[in-house]
């Protein structure tokens, strides 16, 4: 485990409630850190770290490409496809690439050698520099159903050793894409907003962390006096409070001018290199009563 | 001329199904000899790509002539290459839809919503 660097995912039930704020002022905050954009179908934390010359690769999927002068019209593939990706129309087989799942059976299956698996492109991954902060954006092309492919592509960055902590910007919500992004992470951070609704949204991902036995604490963002109700849930729930930004006009105007505040402003500074500190320890004692 | 439609029940004094992909039968009607049929649709349940699957249904089963409240994209390229035509259903029972049709008192459907739509995320 020690060789491992210490992978944290930032979740929330919902978008808005400050994920990319987190996730991106943490890992200006660490100082040497890698920051993984996983919120594939609109990633923004590249307008706050601004990488430099940042370079872009292809994520391709498989999908089959069905020649049609060697089939037969058997139709085996299209019995055997359980996402319904084929149909045959006019005795051959046709494929609607945007339902295929990429498992490769049609071409496995096929009696005639009739389907090879050609690439799609569905997204791309750019990676560039921003300070200490290395910093990877995963993006889906628009039309495309599935942010997996590109998200996997993504995971695949981290480094395998080394001290440097990652920090995984999720995907809102507590679907497939949320699931895929937390599963490989050490710790899970949940940000919440003060209200009834950000409430119920914590709770949606708090039973996502729970099922999928990951450490976890929350993070109450834009913190007001009076009632909190995803407070109130933390305590009901016993879910360790990390911290608490609070709701503040000078952070908000930061944050607007595309700023990282950790970098602009002490007080910042002091908020996320605590709750760093915080999640460090907590992962840590997690590790510990692991073993 | 063979009609289908989208049914939750398999009477043709019931009101067709809103979900072509999803409906949980085909009524498959026979305009020559006035015989109904009845065929699951098996596609119903499944997590995406039920209207490819029921539109492969459809165009095997002989029909060439559809009527139903909407349909997807995917589902509209399979019958289009089955030469199935697509009119858009009007509210009441099945009955009185295939005689509207016969009467020539229903338009073909023009609006085909987005194919996938991720059931099942």
């Amino acid at each position: 485990m020690a060789d491992k660097p210490l992978t944290v995912a930032v979740l929330s039930g919902k978008g808005g409630t400050g994920k990319t704020l987190v996730s991106v002022n943490l890992a200006a905050a660490a100082g040497e850190a890698v920051y993984l954009d996983c919120d594939v179908e609109e990633p923004n934390g590249h307008l706050f770290f601004k990488p430099e010359k940042p370079e872009e690769e292809t994520v391709a999927v498989k999908i089959p490409q069905i020649d049609t002068e060697l089939c037969t019209g058997c139709r085996k593939c299209v019995e055997f496809c359980a996402f319904h990706a084929l149909a045959v129309v006019g005795g051959h087989p046709i494929l609607f690439g945007e339902v295929c799942h990429s498992c490769g059976g049609c071409a496995l299956l096929c009696p005639a050698g009739a389907i090879q698996e050609t690439d799609k492109a569905v997204g791309t991954v750019s990676s560039g520099r921003s300070g200490h902060v290395d910093v990877f954006t995963g993006r889906l092309n628009i039309g495309e159903a599935s942010g997996i492919p590109v998200i996997k592509h993504l995971l695949g960055k981290i480094p395998s050793g080394g001290e440097r902590p990652v920090f995984i910007d999720c995907p809102p919500g507590s679907a497939c894409a949320v699931m895929e992004s937390i599963k490989d992470a050490d710790f899970c951070v949940l940000v919440a907003e003060p209200t009834v609704f950000g409430a119920h949204n914590l709770a949606m991902v708090y039973e996502l962390v729970t099922l999928f036995r990951k450490p976890f604490g929350a993070v109450l963002n834009k913190c007001q006096e009076g009632e909190n109700p995803s407070e109130a849930f933390c305590l009901e729930h016993q879910v360790p409070i990390l911290g608490r930004i609070p709701f503040d006009p000078e952070l908000g105007a930061l944050n607007s001018e595309g700023n990282i505040a950790a970098r602009e402003n002490q007080r910042y500074r002091e908020l996320f290199g605590s709750l760093l500190e915080r999640i460090g320890k907590e992962a840590q004692h997690e590790a510990a009563s692991d073993s | 001329m063979k009609i289908t439609i989208p049914m939750n029940e398999q009477k043709l004094e019931s009101g067709v199904c809103p979900s072509f992909g999803r409906a949980p039968y085909f009524l498959l009607y026979d305009t020559n000899t006035n015989e109904s049929k009845w065929t699951a649709n098996n596609a119903a349940e499944s997590s995406g790509g039920a209207g490819i699957a029921a539109a492969q249904l459809l165009a095997d089963s002989g029909a060439n002539t559809l009527i139903t409240p909407r349909c997807g994209e995917n589902a509209e390229k399979v019958l289009n290459g089955a030469n199935i035509k697509v009119y858009r259903s009007v509210d009441g029972t099945a009955k009185e839809n295939i005689d509207a049709l016969i009467e020539g008192k229903l338009q073909l459907l023009s609006e085909f919503h987005a194919g996938f739509h991720g059931h099942g995320g």
